[in-house]
């Protein structure tokens, strides 16, 4: 990691595909937000009334905030980072007391005309202070010891986001699991993560007597294949053990711990109930939305349902909508493909980095994006739950914006340097 | 990573491009076919009165989501006069329905207050106004004629072959059910596009494929409004009916069916509400009695015996019979009221003074005249005569729900007492009226038109004619036949003695010439029924009348002063009798 050259521009070694690719999909989310919420009496894409107008001023924001960034001295992030993590925990703190709620969740500043939310630059906080931690310290996750500090610097931010409550946000956090397995961490735990996700998923939509029997006799069954030998039963132990108390676990948890409308969306999700008047109607204007585009869309400001206000908050959390429906599959597999390029572009140069705080925080990047991609999408088209969390670079706001801009422009800067270092 | 997007594309795949459900989903929920709803037409009375008309009122509509967090509640209520908890209710409900569509939040507001409340709804995310069209009374009388609208249901809309859509008004009853056709006009079509809320954001194609809405034909009824009021002024704490026809043409002036309602608590939402209300009400207003009552006619029916006699050759003006305070054959006996002797009476003083003992020898002589035929022959013939006057059957008059009433068949006899096994002598009480004899209010005054016009009735009807084209249905316009006029004369006669010096005195108006008959008809289930049958004056008549108040007494107490001061208020506009007006007005015999 020694710099040998100095960078005549700082544009000279960065990556262009990605930085195309941001750009490209900034763009796009400006011209959808446009076509979302058009208005006839604010023809202007321009004009700084309606959120198309604002959503420019935050692209040029982020492009500041790009430049800045690749202007800095690449050795600062690493001893920034904790400092970072310090002031968005604290601003997490903060906003649980001083912030206004806004659709039931306490995640915002508001400061003059403008919002600011804390808990989307704690992503990038996160993410440099993990591959900090992870980078520097030479520890390994096949040792479960070593796991308890990364996992705590996760759990932080989480608990004070899962107060606000903003679980979209929250949820977030779990794509570190992916850096983890990346550095070492075993598969064992993430097929465990994985049972325990389906058990979950089981628990909710069978009646917990039926599934403990299942379990038990599964576990009986095993048993008696396996002749009574003590290593297959070691083997099954944890398995029912964890089962078991997962089931339990998750009917507490959604009977006494969730607030109604929680319960109800999963409810719909998993197709127990269908109130497409009520706690369905967002998920099923959407998907009426997205499905009404065809394969060709019905071209640029011709939809009707996201224009009209059928779909909700159609220039942000659902906003995948307008694509869908003026730009139709094409427009639809277009977007996919961007995003995928852009993570595997993202993994593959991370992959490269010699410099083990770079490839971490690379991979952190990469998930993040995919997490939020994952959910976004998933949501409008009706295969995971009612979740609201922006779809990076398009979805209207400042916040998330910047924030991106952020963790994709400290990847720019510290691939940068790889090159620098290899001439 | 790759595995998830590929899910996701085919998920994509699956929604746009394979199914196409949601493409007609999505129009539905952008383009709205808006029907264009017509103006109800207008109903008058006979002088050009209005009695229904539209009128204009706004409901507001409510959108949860759409409600500001922060929003001033508490100024939100004074402005729409709700108190804090009825707030918080009517939210509750709205949210319970759909925290996205919009629901009613408060209906009923008039033109007047939602000009007060608009100024500042538009503070209040989340509500506004919407117009509606209801029908409105502007003199609250003839609710059991007029009827009312509602929303169309399921059968509605299978019967109509899918003219009616959910939300579509129809006439529920009365005359707004009969002559629906021609009241609810034509509805128009608009395309338009609408957003969530249901707002309109501009037309579909340039409305080209549009069409207009044409309003529904007026009604012109053939109420007097005036006399209706009256009517049921007069009527009011009574149970029974007024029916008061213009004999000339059939016209109905007056029908009331007591105890009635206020049409005005019939309109939009206060209707569930006045229905349930009505319906546990023991004194039955729902029930309309004109069409639906049933009951003995009484004494009146002699009328009808004095003709049919003369008819078949059994009576002559001056057939007399013998009266022992009744009528005596054998063991069977059928008294005169009170037991009053009437010597040897003619026909004219059979019927001015009532005589049972001599209709019963009538209707023994007629179902022994074996010219006619046997028993039951005569009997079948006596039928067809009474049937004539339009008793015992439908008359089909303008109004959904008539029902027939009662002159029993042949048929009806051999149920009862076998085939064959019976005789005059079983139904003698008929030849007074009482018995299994059932007759409407509406049949009554039909009937003593038929004595206005000496021999004839036209089909009692409400409307004088029907919208611009002044259209009157050919059917009211058929003349019946019932008897020869040279059969009436005599019995008109008896029934202007009746009223001059008879049962019926208390009717009596100086100058005007009343004819009338009472009657008085036992019923089992407590005081007799009161009822009188008149018209006046005795040349050209111009209104003929059956007043029938249930458990009242004689004919003479109740029901023949009330047609009197109808008579007197129809013909001279004034009531020169205040005493007898006051009398009757403050009458309560609801409890009798």
């Amino acid at each position: 990691m020694r710099d040998t050259r100095e960078q005549r521009t700082i544009f000279q070694y960065v990556d262009w595909p990605i930085l195309i690719t941001v750009i490209g999909l900034m763009l796009i989310g400006w011209v959808s937000i446009y076509a979302a919420v058009y208005n006839q009496e604010h023809k202007s894409i321009l004009d700084l009334s309606q959120s198309y107008g604002k959503q420019l001023l935050w692209i040029s924001g982020a492009f500041l905030i790009l430049v800045v960034v690749l202007g800095t001295d690449y050795r600062i992030f690493e001893p920034v980072s904790y400092f970072f993590y310090a002031l968005t925990l604290l601003l997490l703190a903060l906003v649980l007391i001083f912030g206004k709620e806004v659709n039931g969740a306490k995640a915002w500043f508001e400061i003059g005309g403008f919002r600011l939310q804390p808990a989307e630059f704690a992503k990038v906080a996160t993410c440099l202070s993990i591959a900090n931690y992870i980078g520097n310290s030479g520890l390994r996750f096949d040792k479960l010891l070593h796991t308890i500090v990364p996992v705590l610097m996760i759990a932080a931010p989480l608990f004070f986001i899962m107060l606000q409550p903003d679980t979209g946000s929250a949820l977030v956090y779990f794509s570190f699991i992916f850096i983890m397995y990346r550095e070492g961490l075993s598969i064992n735990y993430l097929l465990l993560i994985a049972f325990s996700a389906i058990m979950a998923v089981l628990a909710l939509l069978f009646d917990k007597v039926v599934l403990i029997s299942f379990l038990s006799g599964i576990g009986i069954v095993y048993v008696l294949f396996a002749r009574f030998k003590m290593r297959a039963f070691l083997n099954y132990l944890p398995m029912l053990v964890i089962g078991l108390f997962l089931v339990i676990a998750i009917d507490f948890i959604f009977h006494q711990v969730m607030e109604p409308h929680q319960q109800d969306r999963i409810n719909v999700l998993l197709g127990k109930e269908t109130d497409i008047k009520g706690i369905g109607y967002n998920v099923h204007q959407s998907k009426i939305a997205i499905g009404s585009g065809g394969f060709h869309g019905k071209g640029f400001l011709e939809g009707t349902q996201t224009k009209l206000n059928f779909v909700p908050e159609q220039s942000t959390d659902f906003i995948f909508c307008t694509i869908g429906e003026e730009w139709g599959f094409i427009g639809s597999m277009v977007m996919l493909s961007l995003y995928s390029f852009l993570i595997v572009r993202i993994i593959t140069l991370a992959e490269r980095q010699k410099w083990r705080f770079a490839r971490i925080y690379g991979y952190g990047v990469a998930s993040i994006l995919f997490f939020h991609v994952f959910i976004n999408i998933g949501m409008t088209i009706g295969l995971l739950p009612v979740i609201g969390i922006p779809l990076p670079f398009i979805s209207y706001g400042g916040s998330s914006m910047f924030a991106f801009t952020l963790l994709i422009a400290i990847f720019l800067r510290l691939d940068n340097t790889r090159k620098l270092v290899l001439q | 990573m790759m595995a998830v997007f590929l899910i996701y594309l085919l998920r994509l795949f699956y929604l746009q491009v394979i199914d196409e459900s949601y493409a007609t989903l999505a129009e539905r929920n952008a383009i709205r076919k808006m029907t264009v709803y017509p103006d109800r037409g207008l109903i008058y009375d006979r002088k050009g009165k209005l009695l229904v008309v539209n009128k204009q009122i706004f409901e507001i509509k409510v959108v949860p989501r759409l409600m500001n967090e922060a929003m001033d509640t508490l100024s939100f209520c004074e402005l729409l006069k709700l108190s804090k908890l009825e707030f918080i209710d009517k939210i509750k409900k709205a949210k319970s329905y759909s925290p996205y569509l919009p629901s009613t939040f408060l209906s009923q507001v008039s033109i007047d207050e939602f000009a007060r409340i608009q100024e500042r709804l538009f503070e209040f995310t989340g509500f506004y106004g919407e117009s509606r069209t209801v029908r409105d009374y502007p003199s609250p009388i003839a609710g059991h004629v007029l009827g009312y609208i509602g929303e169309v249901n399921e059968k509605h809309i299978e019967k109509s072959n899918r003219y009616y859509q959910m939300g579509d008004y129809i006439g529920m009853a009365g005359l707004e059910k009969f002559y629906e056709p021609w009241l609810r006009g034509v509805k128009g079509v608009k395309y338009q596009y609408v957003d969530v809320y249901n707002r309109v954001q501009g037309s579909f194609k340039n409305g080209e494929i549009d069409s207009s809405a044409v309003t529904g034909e007026d009604l012109h009824l053939s109420l007097d409004r005036d006399l209706q009021q009256y009517a049921e002024q007069l009527m009011i704490n009574k149970r029974g009916s007024v029916v008061a026809i213009e004999p000339s043409t059939g016209q109905i002036l007056t029908f009331v069916s007591s105890p009635t309602y206020n049409p005005n608590d019939m309109v939009g939402s206060k209707r569930s509400k006045t229905f349930s209300k009505l319906y546990r009400d023991p004194t039955k207003p729902l029930f309309n009695r004109p069409l639906m009552a049933s009951y003995p006619p009484g004494s009146i029916f002699k009328l009808a015996m004095a003709i049919v006699g003369q008819k078949r050759g059994i009576l002559n003006p001056s057939t007399t019979f013998f009266c022992g305070s009744g009528f005596n054959i054998g063991s069977l006996r059928v008294n005169c009221n009170n037991g009053e002797n009437h010597g040897v009476p003619d026909l004219h003083h059979a019927i001015s003074e009532s005589c049972n003992a001599y209709f019963c020898h009538t209707f023994k002589n007629y179902m022994l005249n074996r010219q006619l035929g046997n028993n039951y022959e005569t009997y079948r013939i006596w039928r067809e005569d009474i049937m004539s006057f339009g008793l015992g059957k439908k008359l089909d008059i303008d109004m959904p729900n008539e029902l027939k009433g009662l002159v029993p068949t042949n048929e009806f006899f051999d149920k009862r007492y076998g085939k064959r096994r019976w005789k005059w002598t079983n139904m003698i009480s008929m030849a007074i009226g009482q018995g299994e004899l059932g007759v409407t209010p509406i049949q009554m005054a039909n009937y003593i038109s038929v004595f206005a016009n000496r021999g004839y009735y036209y089909t009692p009807h409400l409307i004088q004619y029907l919208g611009k084209k002044k259209e009157v249905p050919k059917r009211f316009l058929v003349k019946h036949e019932v008897a020869d006029r040279k059969y009436f004369e005599n019995v008109l006669n008896a029934m202007q003695a009746v009223v001059e010096h008879g049962t019926a005195r208390s009717a009596f108006i100086p100058k005007i010439p009343i004819l009338g008959k009472t009657g008085t008809s036992q019923n089992p289930h407590g005081k007799a029924h009161s009822i009188f049958v008149c018209f006046a004056p005795r040349e050209n008549p111009k209104i003929a009348l059956a007043v029938y108040v249930e458990n009242a007494g004689y004919g003479s107490l109740y029901a023949a002063p009330i047609a009197s001061l109808l008579v007197e208020k129809y013909m001279t506009d004034t009531i020169k009798r205040p005493w007898v007006e006051q009398r009757l007005l403050e009458a309560n015999l609801l409890n009798n």
